[in-house]
């Protein structure tokens, strides 16, 4: 892409949504310090089921893919993120996620904003592509138009309808009903545009797969990989498209945390190795930035088989023009540094907005953000 | 008022009480409770003299794996068919409301016997007292392994039941996440339930249901005193829940849940406190509420008529009925669950305590395809005995009906329903491009009424 903002080539932004509440001691685990193995007795990590990155911190030992990644200087792995005063309900905790917005509630999603400054005049319904059922808030915003897709293959409408004899006259119809001017205020604005939107995005995506031809097999029986796998063919046909999402979970390990973070890790790598190999088929490589996060970590101490809601965490940026490394400070642990029994966090999320909106996306973070804050030095011009 | 425009106010009343309070009705069906009354229609919603339903035996024998229900996906079949077909909708309904008030998933509790045991509680408690299923609730194996109580201990108490039971199932939080309790309130009521939990936990392995009972064991309890809501004692989880269902909180809290369930996805103050009052007066009768929501002149008026977004399960089940042809419980009927969970609301599933995001947040361009797609199907099943009666009325309006008559007899044949002057308006120009005068125009009538963004509505 040849479009420059701030020096910084325009990308595409790939978000994975880790809901559920990702426990962040436990993805990256810091080995080495004996007050983890006092409060975590029965979850601690250690052994085979760590792959250490310094004489400090290791990663789990099923984000195989994360630490090549990481290795080849292509991941930068925030410690300690989250905002002040958190809040430990996983709905309230992912709004101020979903909107960046810690101290009062709003139904606008930063991406949806986001999206509003690449695309002011809303001419490309796809700007954004959710992959799975349901828009997560993040996307929301009145007069942004946002395909949630289940699959690429059959979407659109009418398209399973027999028996209707009449088919192109009623779509003509239906694409008169949908045009966003609502003086009544009934049918909502909102409804008349996800409409719009839905009908306009239909059939661009439907004819993406048709463009698309890789070698990499994305494992069926895998969500995020299919997920992961539709963006890829999404990609592949160049209909704009600049904001892609998909979810991951859950991650609410109040039990059994051990077998299902592992799960959902090995999910996870997989689907994020096959990606990254298709990126580079596909000569998507240095345009796209990966980034995932989660709503919460989780407290410090265990409950005995799990982990319960907590604050501040780890979050993941990776990609070719990612400055790989370790960012911020790996929180500490001691009582005296806890917060309500969970790790102070040292760096703002929005901070790390504020780079993926100006370095990555190519619009200004303030309007996005309310406010200027600090971007990080970790993508690449 | 005319006798005429007064007929057509009553049908139009009727049809609107029939939609919110169960899944819509024919328009024979609608004709049978005018003539019984808007009154005596709301008592028979309230207190349905039909038995338990017949077709169980007919039911277990076509859907044996549905019987002591594995997973969730096996006990689909059974809340679709009940959907699909019971003759007491509102106890329908009302399951549905305090499933996603009091949400337990499929998603950690894959055990569909017990997820069809908890739907079948809401529909036995689920218009009886709010103090009772809040008891009852915290009584269920299901919610109790599913919010981790059975790992809630004496010396190290779990807090997510806790913490639920006053952020989502009671006394709410703001839009800021305040609540009126404190993080020590959550802590308190955590020590109340320990010791609360269910026997036995599901089995990692997939070894068949067990079924799961509650048990309490008293050695695991905490009887040290608790401070909660500003009061101290040795308290256990029914003291707690005493104190909770008091409060003001509670009592606007689920009146507002009602109020955006059953009226409006828009709350208007005045009635969410007048029903708040009626919430305290009763002690919380959930029957004695919604009798005041049905009969009170706000919800019978036309402003909150189609200005709630229909759930995926109000609009498959709403418009499957419209079809009339459940005789049997066949792949057909259970394939409904399904498309309900491809617009975003997989039934036994929801996506996390918190139930689902209702309102316009349902409909999303993904789902409203979805949505769109399926309708127009259902109402192209031209063999069904509902969509040939349909199709029969508009007939019997006349012959050579103008385009605006056409598109006004279609409306009232699917229910008495109406769509906005706009929508409207580019429907009559369809007919009159495509004509009215055969049963596949009229069918094709019907599927554009349900493709339109008022056709979301209830």
């Amino acid at each position: 892409m040849a479009m420059k903002t701030n020096g910084h080539k325009q990308k595409n932004l790939v978000v994975i949504q880790l809901s559920g509440g990702n426990d962040y001691l436990n993805t990256l685990v810091p080995y080495q310090d004996g007050l983890y193995y006092d409060f975590r007795p029965n979850m601690g990590l250690k052994g085979e089921d760590l792959i250490p990155v310094d004489d400090k911190v290791a990663f789990n030992s099923h984000m195989g893919t994360f630490k090549n990644l990481f290795d080849q200087d292509k991941m930068a792995v925030m410690m300690g993120i989250g905002y002040p005063e958190p809040n430990r309900s996983h709905f309230r905790s992912m709004d101020i996620w979903h909107t960046a917005e810690p101290t009062t509630t709003s139904a606008v999603g930063w991406l949806g904003k986001a999206n509003s400054l690449i695309d002011p005049e809303g001419k490309n319904p796809i700007t954004t592509v959710n992959f799975g059922r349901g828009l997560p808030r993040s996307l929301a915003m009145q007069g942004v138009s946002v395909a949630s897709v289940g699959a690429l293959e059959t979407y659109g409408l009418y398209t399973g309808l027999s028996g209707a004899k009449n088919k192109d006259a009623m779509l003509d119809t239906v694409s008169r009903i949908y045009q966003p001017m609502s003086a009544e205020g009934f049918p909502s604005q909102r409804m008349l545009e996800t409409g719009r939107g839905a009908l306009d995005g239909a059939d661009l995506l439907r004819e993406a797969p048709l463009s698309y031809s890789s070698d990499v097999e994305y494992p069926e029986d895998n969500p995020i990989a299919q997920s992961l796998k539709g963006i890829a063919q999404v990609m592949s046909a160049e209909l704009g498209t600049r904001i892609h999402y998909a979810s991951h979970g859950s991650f609410d390990t109040h039990t059994a945390e051990l077998v299902n973070h592992a799960i959902l890790w090995d999910q996870l790598s997989t689907a994020v190795s096959c990606f990254v190999d298709d990126l580079k088929q596909l000569g998507k490589s240095e345009e796209t930035v990966i980034w995932m996060f989660s709503e919460f970590g989780r407290r410090i101490a265990d409950n005995g088989a799990g982990t319960d809601h907590g604050s501040g965490g780890a979050a993941f940026v990776i990609g070719d023009s990612v400055k790989g490394g370790l960012y911020g400070e790996y929180p500490k642990l001691g009582l005296a540094d806890q917060l309500e029994g969970d790790v102070k966090f040292n760096t703002d999320f929005r901070q790390i907005y504020a780079t993926l909106l100006e370095d990555v996306l190519g619009v200004e973070s303030e309007p996005v953000l309310k406010q200027k804050f600090n971007k990080l030095d970790l993508v690449r011009t | 008022m005319t006798t005429v425009a007064r007929k057509h106010e009553d049908v139009a009343v009727t049809a609107h009480l029939l939609r919110r309070a169960g899944f819509g009705a024919t328009r024979d069906q609608i004709d049978q409770f005018v003539t019984k009354g808007y009154g005596a229609t709301v008592e028979e919603l309230l207190n349905p003299t039909a038995g338990e339903p017949e077709d169980q035996d007919l039911m277990d024998r076509y859907f044996i794996a549905s019987v002591e229900a594995r997973s969730v996906a096996h006990a689909d079949p059974q809340w679709s068919w009940r959907l699909a077909t019971s003759k007491k909708p509102l106890e329908e309904k009302i399951s549905l409301f305090w499933h996603s008030l009091l949400a337990v998933g499929g998603i950690k509790l894959d055990h569909g016997l017990e997820m069809l045991t908890e739907i079948e509680l809401f529909r036995r408690l689920g218009l009886g007292s709010f103090r009772n299923i809040l008891s009852e609730i915290s009584r269920n194996p299901g919610m109790m392994y599913w919010l981790d109580n059975q790992n809630s201990h004496k010396d190290a108490p779990n807090e997510n039941y806790g913490r639920e039971l006053l952020e989502l199932f009671s006394m709410g939080i703001d839009d800021m996440g305040e609540g009126a309790y404190t993080e020590e309130d959550v802590k308190s009521a955590a020590r109340a339930f320990t010791g609360w939990a269910s026997k036995p936990t599901p089995p990692p392995f997939f070894l068949g249901p067990f079924p799961m009972e509650f048990r309490f064991d008293a050695s695991d309890h905490d009887n040290g005193d608790k401070e909660f809501l500003g009061e101290t004692g040795n308290f256990d989880g029914e003291d707690i829940i005493d104190l909770i269902a008091k409060k003001r909180a509670t009592a606007h809290f689920i009146v507002m849940r009602l109020y955006l369930f059953f009226v409006s996805d828009e709350p208007n103050n005045e009635e969410i406190e007048r029903l708040t009052d009626i919430f305290e007066e009763t002690d919380g009768d959930i029957k004695a509420i919604l009798r005041a929501i049905f009969n009170s002149e706000h919800f019978k008026s036309e402003g909150v008529r189609f200005r709630k977004v229909k759930s995926p399960a109000e609009l498959v089940f709403g418009t499957a009925r419209l079809t009339d042809r459940f005789d049997i419980p066949d792949m057909d009927s259970s394939t409904l669950a399904n498309q309900s969970m491809f617009m975003g609301q997989h039934l036994l599933n929801p996506p996390g305590v918190e139930g689902w995001h209702e309102g316009e947040e349902w409909v999303d361009s993904g789902s409203l395809i979805e949505r769109i797609n399926f309708a127009a199907s259902e109402l192209g099943r031209v063999d069904s005995p509902g969509i040939r009666r349909m199709v029969e009325l508009v007939e019997l309006t006349g012959d050579n009906l103008q385009p605006d008559e056409f598109v006004e007899a279609c409306l009232d044949a699917m229910g008495s329903i109406d769509i906005g002057a706009k929508s409207k308006s580019v429907l009559v120009d369809h007919a009159t491009q495509n004509g009215s005068g055969s049963s596949d125009r009229v069918v094709e009538m019907f599927q554009l009424i349900v493709s339109t963004p008022d056709y979301q509505y209830c």
